[in-house]
This record gives structure tokens, sequence and C-alpha cells, in this order.
């Protein structure tokens, strides 16, 4: 109660002014602000953004190679399809912890549920600048209705999980903004949105692999499987595994002083015991992915084309080994080696989603190499909204608790 | 019988107004959104239209394109374009260098002509009609998840743009690329089709395509009786049709129907779909839906619930 008094005597455009400058002056704020990544973003944005402009001016033809054979490009491939996957930090650290009983995990659930939100709604932007008439994106939840597609599934629930993450990382704001009493109702529901979050996730993390189901005649046979939306999910448990991985491993180096020491020193432990869950599910999904070949008999396919020889590179140099690299970190407890095995098993999870989306799609086609190059504007597009997408991912662990825990709430964990 | 199928089994009753308009009441609406969440988070509810063994509107009406007939004028791409309004084409519906390359169906053209070269060596030139096939069970329909698409029982399938947003999904189904998407379009693009001269057939008259073929290479009729002409021509002239109807069982059937004098394969026309509805492909999944909604909360709770117990007693 003493806290409340106190903060209550600064004026309120001063105390949300010093939020959102941490406490520094604002010119030395400004100052602080040209660094050499910033200009770098700066220039990145400089050339996205217009572009971003230019399709809602002169339509996606200008921005994108996408053509009537071809009405998706990387702009979903990368926005959508792979950065869902990397977005399952949220359920998966949360089950971890608040279902599993994984205690020892608590310091990386408030970072996976950061990286899962700021995923999901970033891959809600990329949709946005994709489809065509983006102010009826609400349409599927108000309007009109297609509830036998696999697409109206997956709006409806990212829509939702969208809710239920900022409602899982409210505790982290509400904390930031010092409101304690609404807090308390916020960690009330932890237990049911994780709850929630993971029968959206595993619904709509495979739903994403089940839109391919309708085109058995485009996808390439190696990579159309009845199993899709069992490959999707899984896949998305190590992907989320590995993001937070990745991600705290990159946060804990260039933003270590927003890290309190529970979360430095719990880290390397923290990184192997997750490579370990992580190795065991991708050694699941490897043998998964074995009993797909085997399911729709496609052994042959597998020897006797360029088709085949990419296939078995994903699968065993961009799921085996990643996973073979894992293992060895765990075995030596080195989370040098696992934070190396995780990097490689993103990049895989991201080669998978890419084959089937927009690789392996209309492999028959004529010309089909030619046809999915993404054009520069689009490329440039995408690099500003990751760039956009870091920025932000920054500016709230730069002033939110979420690698350290505020010590007024210590007592009030949840 | 007048009323169009309600493919997607539970969208909101709208009225149609005189002027094509579809106006939704409120009581409609409250309960197409309970309806609608309540499928959104527990699957397709069975349908006896969507789901069950759907043999089809009994009098749908279908097309007989038959290609040895077609010797390339152009004639029903220029009578669907004035038909439908389009815009004029960048080259004259009379100018044949456009068959220099394959073309497809695009936002400014409902149907194209291609050429082929005959693969027999000798004799003329194969001239293939492309435009929306209108499928039995339409992918597009199934795939659409603002319910854009219907399957009306005259036959064709429409499209309606005033609740579409554009996400393309319907392209990505079509098992026969043809859905064309106005990418041009900054604010308001739209997927542009065939409609089969859905509104010529309604007064009772034949889509303007079949209507103007100097060759009568294409007829229009009910599908029963173009399935039957099919049969009887090919069995008639055994040396001039391979033995197959294509739209006949192809991904369940389309109401577009070919005869070829060589396999449809060289023809670029796709060999390798289903018999059955694409949408059956999705069925198995779209049913495990309610079994995640109801089984996940039980097991994980039970999970809790241990984890727990385990915690107080330490």
């Amino acid at each position: 109660m003493s806290d409340d008094c106190l903060v209550k005597e600064e004026t309120y455009p001063a105390r949300f002014m010093n939020k959102l400058t941490m406490g520094m002056p604002l010119q030395e704020y400004a100052r602080k602000l040209v660094t050499p990544f910033n200009v770098v973003a700066a220039i990145l944005l400089s050339i996205g953004l217009p572009l971003i402009g230019l399709r809602f001016w002169k339509g996606l033809a200008t921005v994108t190679h996408a053509s009537n054979e071809y009405p998706w490009s990387i702009l979903l491939g990368w926005g959508l399809f792979s950065g869902v996957p990397l977005s399952a930090t949220g359920y998966v650290m949360a089950t971890a912890v608040y279902i599993f009983g994984f205690r020892k995990y608590h310091p990386l659930v408030r970072l996976g549920v950061l990286t899962g939100f700021l995923g999901y709604l970033f891959a809600v932007i990329y949709l946005l600048i994709d489809i065509g008439r983006p102010w009826r994106i609400y349409y599927p939840m108000a309007v009109s209705f297609g509830p036998t597609s696999v697409l109206f599934l997956v709006a409806w629930h990212v829509a939702t999980y969208l809710t239920v993450q900022l409602l899982e990382f409210s505790p982290a704001i509400l904390e930031w903004i010092q409101a304690r009493r609404t807090r308390k109702w916020a960690i009330l529901i932890t237990v049911a949105m994780t709850i929630a979050g993971v029968i959206l996730s595993t619904l709509h993390q495979s739903a994403l692999g089940a839109l391919f189901l309708m085109a058995p005649g485009k996808l390439h046979p190696l990579w159309y499987s009845p199993f899709i939306p069992v490959f999707f999910f899984i896949s998305s448990i190590y992907a989320g595994l590995c993001m937070v991985i990745a991600v705290s491993t990159i946060a804990s180096r260039y933003l270590r002083e927003k890290a309190d020491r529970q979360f430095l020193d719990s880290l390397d432990g923290l990184t192997v015991g997750l490579g370990k869950a992580a190795c065991i599910v991708m050694f699941v999904y490897f043998a998964l992915r074995m009993i797909g070949v085997a399911h729709d008999d496609n052994w042959a396919l597998l020897l006797s084309s360029s088709y085949g020889y990419w296939f078995l590179t994903e699968v065993l140099l961009f799921v085996l080994l990643p996973c073979v690299v894992l293992t060895v970190g765990v075995k030596r407890n080195s989370a040098r080696i696992v934070r190396v095995g995780a990097f490689h098993a993103i990049a895989g999870v991201i080669l998978t989603r890419l084959n089937i989306s927009i690789l392996m799609f209309n492999w028959n086609l004529p010309g089909h190499f030619h046809a999915i190059a993404p054009p520069a504007r689009e490329v440039a597009i995408v690099l500003s909204i990751i760039t956009l997408h870091v920025l932000i991912f920054r500016w709230i662990l730069n002033r939110m608790p979420v690698m350290r825990e505020d010590p007024a709430y210590i007592e009030d964990r949840h | 019988m007048e009323k169009p199928v309600k493919y997607a089994g539970c969208g909101s009753e709208r009225d149609e107004r005189k002027d094509g308009v579809r106006t939704v009441n409120r009581r409609d609406f409250l309960r197409g959104v309970a309806v609608a969440g309540g499928a959104a988070f527990l699957g397709a509810p069975a349908d006896a239209e969507a789901l069950h063994d759907l043999s089809g509107w009994p009098d749908r009406m279908g097309m007989l394109t038959d290609l040895t007939e077609c010797v390339g004028c152009r004639s029903c791409e220029s009578a669907c374009n004035a038909a439908n309004g389009l815009p004029a084409p960048e080259v004259p519906f009379d100018e044949k260098s456009v068959f220099e390359r394959k073309r497809r169906p695009t936002a400014s053209a409902y149907t194209v002509v291609n050429r082929y070269g005959n693969p027999k060596g000798s004799g003329n030139p194969i001239y293939r009609k492309v435009q929306c096939n209108h499928c039995e069970e339409p992918s597009c329909a199934s795939a659409c998840p603002v319910h854009a698409y219907t399957k009306t029982p005259e036959g064709p399938v429409l499209y309606d743009k005033d609740v579409c947003f554009g996400c393309r999904y319907c392209m990505i189904a079509c098992p026969y690329y043809a859905p064309a998407y106005d990418y041009e379009s900054a604010l308001e693009p739209k997927i542009v089709k065939c409609t089969m001269c859905h509104g010529r057939i309604k007064a009772g008259g034949i889509p303007a395509c079949a209507e103007n073929c100097p060759m009568g290479a294409i007829t229009f009729g009910k599908r029963e009786k173009l399935l039957s002409i099919a049969g009887d021509r090919i069995r008639k002239f055994p040396d001039r049709y391979v033995d197959q109807v294509y739209g006949e069982v192809e991904a369940g059937g389309t109401s577009w129907l070919y005869l070829s004098g060589v396999p449809f394969g060289q023809l670029d026309y796709p060999t390798n779909l289903p018999r059955k509805p694409i949408v059956e492909n999705t069925k198995g999944f779209l049913s495990s839906v309610p079994l995640v909604f109801t089984l996940w909360p039980a097991l994980l709770g039970l999970c809790y619930a241990a984890n727990r117990n385990k915690e107080e007693k330490k």
C-alpha cells in the first residue's frame, strides 16, 4: 500500500513518460537511441514501410510475384506458415511450468509467452498485408461462416489464441504499470488460459498443415501426407522449445542488464533441459516422417528424382542432424552445443514449412522455380516487418519484467 | 428447390432482396454467430447435405465440350466477354497469335482456348477450352472460410464478392487452377471465374459460349443426359475418342464434361486427382476437433491436479 501512495504523488503524464523513457530524461533517451543497430533498422524500415503503402495504393501485383497459379507467396510462407510454429513458445513453456509442474523453468515462462504473443501478432500483420480486403478480417467471426473450411478454424483459433496470449502476458504489463489489483485477477486465470492455449494450439498448428490436404494434386507426393496435421503439430512443439533457447540466448547476450541473477544463473541448465525435451520430440517427429513415407509407400520416390534427394536433405540434414547435435549437447551437458542444435532445428522447421507452402507447391507446373523466386520488393517488406518485430520485442524487454522478477511481486509469484 | 445449396452447412439464413443484395437480420446474425462459434470450436456439424453421400441436385445442368469438334475460332471467348460485360481484350478475339503460348482464365477473361500440337504427329492441332469446371462438390466452396461460394441447384458454382476478404485459399484448393484473382486492384480485389451464365440458365437460356459455338462443340443440358450422350459418342466412334469422359468422376465429378481424341494428360488436364471430392481429405482432421476440445481439458486438468497434489505433499 505504501508503494501506491508514493506513486500517486507523481503526475500521471510524468509517470507515463518515465515509463516510456525508462527513467531517463527525454534528451538522454533520444541520444541513446542512435546506435548502429538502430540505424540499420531505420534504413530497413524506410525501405519496407513505403512498399507496404504501395501494396494498398497499387495492389498486391506491384510488390509480390503472387499469381493465379501461386496465390500464396513468402508473405504467408514465411510470415504465417513459418511464423506460427516458431511462436509455439507460449503454450510449450506455460504447459511445462503450470500443467506438468516443471517449476524450475519458471524464469523462461514470460519470455516464452511474449515470443508467442508477438509471433502471432506479426503473423496477423503479414496476413493483413496479404489478404485482399484486410478490413474484412473479422468476417469469418461475424458476417459469413464457412465451417467446412480448415481456414475457418485457423481464423477463429488464431484470433482467440492471440487474445489468450495477451491475457497470459498481461501480468508483466500490469506489473510494469503497477496495477496490483488488476494483476491479481490476471494471475487467477493462469491455469485456465494455459489449458485453453494448449487446445487452441494443438488445433491450429495442425490445421495449418491440414490446409494443404485440399491440394492433393498440387503438393509433391513426398510432402503430401494424410499425417500432415500431426507433422505440423509435433514439429511446433520442438520449434517452440528451440525458439525459447534461441530467444533467451540472444536476449541474455544483448539485453543482459534487463535480466536478473536468477535468470542468468539458471539459463545454461535450463537450456540443456529444454534441449533434452526438444531432441526427444524430434526423434518422434523423425520417426513420424518415416511412417509418412511408409504409409503412402513412397520409398521409390526417395532415390528416383531430385525431389527425393531434397526430401532426404530436409529430414536427414534438417531434422535428424540437429536432433543428433541436441542429443550430444544434452549428453555432454553443454548449453553451447544445445544452442547450436536449437538454431539448426529452427532452420529445419522453416525449411519444412517453406517446402510445403512454396517450394514443393505446384512442383509439376512448368517454370515452377522461376515463379516462386520472391521479388526484391517483397523481400524488403518482409525484412521491414522482421525489423519492426525485433524492435517491439526489444522495447518490451527493456521495460517490462520479462527476464527478471519485479521484487515487489515476488511473494505473489504465479 | 429454388434455394441455393447451403453448402457449408450452417451459415446464417440470408434473405435475398429483389436487387440481389443479401441482407442479414439480427436474429439470424446472432444465431449464425452462435452456430459458427460452436462449429469453430467443435468442428463442422454433421450436415445432411455437406457430409453425407452427396448425390447432387437431380436436375442440375452441365456442359459437354467435345475437343474433337473445336477448331479454335475463339467465338466462345468473344461471346463470354460480351455476355458478361468483361473489359475489351488486349488483342482482338480473331487474332490467332495468342495460341503461341498457353493461357489461363484471368481477372478479365472467364474462359480461354489453348492450342496443342496433335500428339499423333499428323492431323490438325487440338484446341482446349479452359474455364471453371463447376464441380459437383466444389473444393473452392469447402475451402472458403467465409462461405463465398454456392453450388446452385442448376449446376453453376457461384462466387459472392461481397463477403470475400481475399485469402485466396479457394485458388489453392481448386484442382483445375480455375479461379483468377484481381491482383492489380489495391482495395477491391476479388475472385473472377466463369459463372456458367447462371442468369441465362435461370431465365431459360443457355450459356453464351455454347450458344455461340459455330461447330456445336459445346452442348448444354442436364448432366445425366450429357453423360449418356458422351457415352454414346464414344461407343459409336471408338476411333475418334479416348474411352474417358473427363469430369465424370474427377474429384467427385464436375458439371463441365469433356470428350477428347487424345489422352487428357497430354492436354494438361490434371490426371492425379482422387475420384472422391477433395473435401473428404479434411474430414478426418475436422472431426478430431471436438475430441481435442473435450479430451484435452480433462487430461491436462488431470496432469495439473496430479502435480499440485505432489507439491502439497512435499
